[in-house]
């Protein structure tokens, strides 16, 4: 039997999620077809300020690719506009003649941008801001032009403006009024931000009225002038005053239309075939602008798609933020306030945070923040749900967690939300249905949690609550498995009986722990091949054969790879120390191969990125400095100070120190990545307090600590022993870090390996038992000798030289390449 | 003898074995070649459904890589993301003979098509 036809018209973010909802609800109900206007798949909009502003790119931001219609048997006409509905043979007819029908029509033609009607409009250089194409049009005027007027103060037009800057142009916003975002600010909140973005370089012309836009000879537009006659510079001018839902479509095929497609409380319009959805669609006289009241629509137009019939739409609060990084700003509901309400303010200018809570009665009903947005989700449900807060009230401005025990931090936040609190807006997702996917699906990152749940998989500024009630749920420090756990879903083992039975059992080879282990997949995972790897070769140093083949690609190619798969190159600068020679060495190749960036570490060397990997061999033999391993689980670099040799303060030769221990240590691989500290004297101006081994220098000799982190969560390294010595700082550096090497689990940082086994334990074994010590300190060297240094010995090193070599072919002629 | 549509491209022990190399044909879309660990070849558009990264580079096993971006597993055979990831790379047909490795010329020149960038056929 024939299916029913099911056309869409509009392949964005309200449709497409329309048939994302109905696919799950009945997979097989219709035949389904989508005009898209624009020539891609879907998108998310949202995310073209970020791609404006350089942090992401088109390619990230697609939300159903092509091969996502291809699954689900949907016909998609990408690049054809519709151009007339034909209600009574109930089809639908597109620009070039294409004819489809249907038994059920969705219009979900989003918005137009508004564009002032004054002269000058047809210039070229003068663009809305509301798809790919305009934003690759801004993109390319960034490149060739210099002054960029945006107007329109509101939402759009700042993060049009923050990313044009970004990008490098003279930014002017014009506003006619005289605060910027007055619908969902006020004033007190408004100049925070303007004074904010000013300090980015922004201008404003507050106030103002555009009364023409100027051209130049060519056609584009060079200058905008207001009513009082100035003019100002302008060959790129964006014009962000408002949207239209876009109803031209609708209104020809006769449909009810007022300020939007009128539809009823289940998405219906006038035309029972007919549904309309998202920014196009007028319901109750609202016609919206934002994402998470399209979702909300999209799951009761589904329902009745699905023919369940039971949803309704019953409208939807709507808050705002600002999708600029580094600026904090949440609104919801009346934040004006007025007759018959109260407000409660806090402002601490200096600091930049201002909030202001706006109650009516016993209720919330609107809330304006700026610096510090935390807790702006629990403001949100308790406006949205309409709740008693007087016996709460005195505590209301500190947030959720006031609530509770005092001095709680984020986690504490997190923990205490209850489980129906919205966390992500854009996607109707709370807080119980991220903790019981977590739980379920055993997820342990944000991205995981992403996929499963699609929370902040939108505009992003809930990430930082859902990596919080993440952390929660699995219980503190998520980077470290419980030590009874497999080593992968490849093995019932754990990591350290796959440590002891390659001790006792002395295996040398992957394919022979497995076998011996009994191994449920034929050759493993990305998971535990490497940490096989790391252990044979740990354990039998002259005798595992290390396989580059279960390495992970920055220690198979020896440099870190890059999004883009170019690859960044850091040679070593032995305690960051460097020479002229080094420099121009540096200099030379970085002409020589192009290499697009150079930039100075935080380990006090210098990387190049975005190296081709045809080049990695030619870029390391022209450098002739060795490796950096800055793309390995092994000793990174040691940092250093100037020391006792310049500093008016130093106590010890803290430099010659440094370059010693990263002489006695590089090429020394690990369970995870190894970094070193040495200050002359108590300052500490080489960081030591924070590193897996930091050194510092007191008159009478060397403190040494072990088992701090800088990285996700910085811990402070802890006090191991003081000794007298150079000859004694490399002795029990050395043996520390054997022991780490010989106990610790793959991937686990020295600060994660204390914190399992114990410091009075490792302190046992280096700082008290002097033999043991020792012998620790030998069998490291014993591990040291010979080992080559990939880039200038990689024979030795057993590199796989053919991977820099692309196999070329051509395709013209028939060739036979053999 | 294969037919003038089939390419020689290299010998089969020119890949490593739970390893990969890359293909370039000229003016096109790089072809990641990868041999799994029981001697199979797979050819996949060099291109992972996630965010583009080079799979090549990823670590191979069992009949998957897994990219080395974000870490997908993509089947060597279909294309396909293990769930649960979606997407799909397109993946060409490979033949071998004494050793040596073919690939379809037509395939090639549809590979570099930009529609096949964002999925599979
Ligand atoms: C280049 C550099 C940033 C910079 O431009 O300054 C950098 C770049 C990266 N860091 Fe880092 N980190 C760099 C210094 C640091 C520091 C500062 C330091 O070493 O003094 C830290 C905090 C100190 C620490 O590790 O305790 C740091 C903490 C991290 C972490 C978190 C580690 C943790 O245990 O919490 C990661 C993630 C990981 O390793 O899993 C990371 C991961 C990365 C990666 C490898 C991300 C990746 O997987 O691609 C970046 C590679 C870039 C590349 O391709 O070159 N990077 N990273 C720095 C290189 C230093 C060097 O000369 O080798
Ligand atoms: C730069 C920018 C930033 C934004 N930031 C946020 C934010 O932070 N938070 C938030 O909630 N919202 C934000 N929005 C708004 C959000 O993107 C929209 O609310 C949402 O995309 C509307 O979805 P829609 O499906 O109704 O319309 P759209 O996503 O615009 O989709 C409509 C599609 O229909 C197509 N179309 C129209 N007519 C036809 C026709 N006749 N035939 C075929 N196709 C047709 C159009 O080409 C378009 O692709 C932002 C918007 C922009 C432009
Ligand atoms: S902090 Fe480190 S890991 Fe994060 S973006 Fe910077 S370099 Fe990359
Ligand atoms: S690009 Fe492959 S997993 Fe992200």
């Amino acid at each position: 039997m024939k299916k029913p036809s099911l056309v869409v018209v509009g392949n964005g973010m309200a449709g497409v999620r329309t048939l994302e909802e109905l696919l799950v609800l009945a997979p097989d109900l219709y035949d389904i077809t989508v005009f898209g206007a624009e020539p891609h798949p879907n998108y998310n909009r949202i995310l073209l300020s970020p791609v404006l502003a350089g942090e992401q790119t088109l390619e990230e931001i697609v939300l159903n690719d092509w091969s996502w219609y291809r699954d689900n048997g949907i016909t998609l006409h990408a690049g054809r506009e519709v151009v007339r509905i034909d209600r009574a043979r109930r089809e639908v007819i597109a620009a070039d003649g294409t004819r489809v029908g249907y038994d059920r029509l969705l219009l979900a033609t989003g918005s137009n941008p508004f564009l002032l009607p004054i002269p000058g409009r047809d210039l070229d250089g003068v663009l809305g801001y509301r798809d790919i194409a305009d934003t690759e049009a801004m993109i390319r005027a960034t490149a060739a032009h210099r002054h960029a007027v945006v107007i329109g103060g509101g939402l759009l037009g700042l993060e049009a403006a923050n990313g044009l800057k970004r990008r490098g142009m003279d930014v002017t916003v014009v506003h006619l009024l005289d605060t910027l975002m007055e619908r969902q600010l006020d004033a007190t909140a408004a100049g925070l931000l303007k004074a904010s973005l000013e300090r980015r370089g922004i201008g404003f012309e507050m106030s103002r009225k555009t009364d023409a836009l100027l051209g130049d000879a060519a056609g584009r537009v060079a200058a905008v002038r207001f009513d009082d006659g100035t003019e100002i510079p302008a060959e790129l001018v964006v014009m962000a005053i408002g949207i239209r839902p876009n109803t031209a479509l609708a209104e020809s095929a006769g449909l009810h239309c007022d300020r939007g497609v009128v539809v009823d409380d289940t998405m219906m319009t006038y035309d029972p075939r007919v549904y309309a959805i998202g920014e196009c669609a007028s319901h109750r006289g609202i016609a919206y602008g934002l994402v998470a009241p399209l979702f909300e629509q999209a799951r009761v137009c589904a329902n009745h798609l699905a023919r369940y019939g039971i949803g309704r739409y019953a409208g939807s609060a709507v808050s705002t933020r600002l999708k600029v990084t580094g600026i904090d700003l949440f609104s919801a509901g009346d934040f004006n306030g007025g007759d018959g309400t109260d407000e409660i303010i806090l402002s601490d200018p200096q600091g930049g945070v201002y909030k202001k809570l706006v109650l009516r009665g016993d209720r919330l009903v609107g809330a304006c923040l700026y610096g510090d947005t935390a807790d702006s989700a629990w403001y949100f449900q308790l406006l949205r749900e309409n709740r008693d807060v007087s016996a709460i009230r005195d505590l209301l401005m500190f947030g959720e967690a006031s609530l509770d025990d005092a001095g709680q931090g984020g986690a504490g936040r997190a923990a205490a939300m209850a489980d129906d609190a919205e966390v992500c807006g854009c996607n109707g997702v709370c807080k119980g249905a991220i903790v019981s996917a977590v739980r379920r699906e055993g997820l342990s990152t944000l991205e995981q949690v992403r996929r499963h749940t699609k929370a902040s998989s939108s505009c992003g500024s809930c990430t930082g609550l859902v990596e919080q009630i993440l952390a929660a749920t699995l219980g503190g420090d998520h980077a470290a498995p419980p030590a009874t756990k497999p080593l992968c879903p490849c093995t019932e083992h754990g990591h350290e009986a796959v440590r002891a039975a390659i001790r006792d059992e002395h295996l040398v080879e992957i394919s022979q722990a497995m076998a011996f282990l009994g191994w449920k997949t034929p050759d493993g995972c990305a998971g535990c091949r490497p940490a096989l790897n790391y252990y044979l070769t740990s354990t039998w140093p002259h005798e595992a054969r290390d396989e580059p083949q279960s390495r992970f690609i920055n220690e198979r190619a020896h440099a870190n790879i890059q999004k883009d798969r170019t690859y960044s190159v850091v040679p070593r600068m032995w305690g960051g120390t460097t020479s002229a020679a080094e420099l121009r060495r540096i200099a030379d190749v970085v002409d020589r191969y192009r290499i697009p960036a150079v930039k100075v570490t935080g380990g006090q060397r210098i990387d190049l990125l975005g190296v081709k990997k045809e080049d990695l061999e030619a870029v390391w033999r022209d450098l002739d400095m060795p490796s950096g391993h800055a793309y390995a689980k092994a000793l990174r670099t040691v940092k250093t100070c100037v020391g006792s040799e310049w500093c008016r303060f130093g106590t010890q030769d803290s430099t010659r120190m440094g370059v010693e221990l990263e002489r006695a240590l590089w090429r020394m691989y690990a369970p995870h990545k190894v970094k070193l500290a040495v200050s002359g004297c108590p300052r500490n101006c080489a960081e030591s307090g924070i590193k897996d081994v930091g050194v510092i220098g007191v008159e009478s000799g060397w403190e040494i600590h072990v088992a701090g982190n800088g990285g996700i969560r910085t811990e402070v390294a802890q006090f191991f022993c003081k000794v007298a010595t150079h000859e004694e700082v490399l002795e029990h550096a050395g043996a520390f870090l054997q022991l780490y090497r010989e106990e610790g689990h793959y991937l686990e940082r020295t600060v994660h390996f204390v914190a399992r086994v114990g410091l009075d334990y490792c302190k046992r074994r280096v700082v008290e038992d002097a033999d043991g010590r020792r012998a620790l300190h030998a069998r490291l060297q014993d591990a040291l000798r010979d080992a080559p240094d990939p880039w200038h010995q990689p024979e030795a090193a057993r590199v796989d030289r053919r991977q820099f070599q692309p196999i070329p072919i051509a395709l013209e002629e028939v060739t036979d390449a053999g | 003898m294969p037919d003038d549509g089939w390419l020689a491209v290299c010998g089969r022990d020119e890949i490593p074995r739970l390893g990969a190399r890359v293909v370039r044909p000229d003016g096109g879309e790089d072809i990641a070649l990868f041999r799994s660990g029981d001697d199979h070849v797979f050819a996949v558009v060099d291109r992972c459904p996630h965010r583009g990264g080079p799979l090549s580079q990823g670590i191979v096993h069992g009949r998957s890589v897994t990219c080395p971006l974000h870490g997908w597993d993509i089947g060597l055979e279909d294309g396909q993301a293990a769930a649960p990831d979606v997407g799909c790379t397109r993946t060409l047909q490979v033949r071998e003979l004494d050793g040596r490795i073919y690939l379809r010329r037509d395939e090639l020149l549809a590979a570099a098509a930009p529609l096949a960038r964002a999925g599979c056929a």
